[in-house]
């Protein structure tokens, strides 16, 4: 019962961030509206007992990502709201809304007609599982203890990849804002004066 | 009144829907970058969902996975805002027309 109310809370708070994303004029508040629905995703995996997964979802997304986007939105001064009733492109948001309303049709459709097997919900989308009580929860390791043992054996390649990822995006990133070499970037646009 | 992992399915599939729907409306990128953190957060929804409802740790390794490659996409994402608000006042993706043929 306990459990059924803490997700109904959190879902709301997820939907209410995502919602918030979605219609909020203004950047800044679409951030802070983010921000709600991480944490409220991370209240979810406690629920699920993945702590550690909570905890990295509040610190990288809530602590760094949001970070970025509000640096970027305040260090550029875009702060300002955008008209949101002005549509430019006429139906696009009525063709928007078909194609999302589609796709939950279709991810609701997988999820409750029932699959080959007669299995009902994960089972039925999934099949069986290759690696099945690999996750003992009921046991007394904590969750981060099983997820360093399959990170660093099964995927340690993955995992030495993701370091290779982060420090290419780094260099990347610092490429891109770069300002020497911005003479090259000019392109022609309409109303300035080019030669 | 137990929670089973198709709650948590169904409740990932509308925030999925949700970030979709917001990327294809908005004209902010920034706020398009913060629809597919929405849908990003929805799939780990999912992968937890599962891991715990299979009994299998693999779930829980790709959020790990998903996360680090969000937040090397935000870097170059946001990176790219930037340089391209240094040549141009406002931030509509309407105008970033510069590439059509």
């Amino acid at each position: 019962m306990v459990d059924a109310i803490v997700f109904l809370v959190s879902a709301a708070i997820v939907l209410g961030g995502g919602l918030g994303v979605i219609l909020s004029s203004h950047p800044v508040r679409a951030a802070l509206s983010l921000i709600a629905s991480f944490f409220g995703v991370a209240v979810l995996f406690i629920l699920q007992e993945a702590h550690f997964l909570a905890l990295v979802q509040v610190v990288v997304y809530a602590g760094a990502i949001v970070v970025l986007f509000l640096f970027v939105i305040m260090l550029l001064g875009v702060d300002r709201s955008e008209d949101l009733a002005f549509e430019p492109l006429a139906g696009q948001r009525l063709a928007a809304g078909l194609i999302g309303g589609l796709v939950l049709l279709l991810i609701l459709g997988g999820l409750f007609l029932s699959g080959p097997g007669g299995d009902d919900g994960a089972v039925a989308l999934t099949g069986r599982p290759t690696q099945t009580g690999s996750l003992e929860l009921s046991g007394t390791e904590a969750d981060v203890d099983l997820l360093a043992d399959d990170l660093f054996s099964r995927n340690v390649l993955a995992f030495e990849a993701t370091a290779l990822l982060l420090t290419i995006a780094t260099v990347g990133a610092v490429v891109l804002v770069r300002n020497r070499g911005a003479e090259d970037l000019v392109v022609d646009e309409p109303g300035t004066a080019t030669s | 009144m137990e929670v089973t992992e198709t709650w948590y399915l169904v409740l990932s599939a509308l925030l999925f829907s949700m970030g979709l729907v917001g990327l294809l409306v908005r004209r902010n990128p920034l706020i398009m970058f913060m629809c597919v953190e929405l849908m990003l957060n929805a799939v780990n929804i999912t992968f937890v969902a599962f891991s715990g409802a299979l009994d299998d740790i693999a779930g829980r390794t790709a959020v790990f996975f998903v996360l680090v490659v969000a937040a090397a996409e935000v870097v170059v994402g946001l990176s790219l805002v930037v340089a391209l608000l240094r040549r141009r006042p406002s931030l509509s993706v309407d105008d970033l027309t510069s590439l059509r043929g």
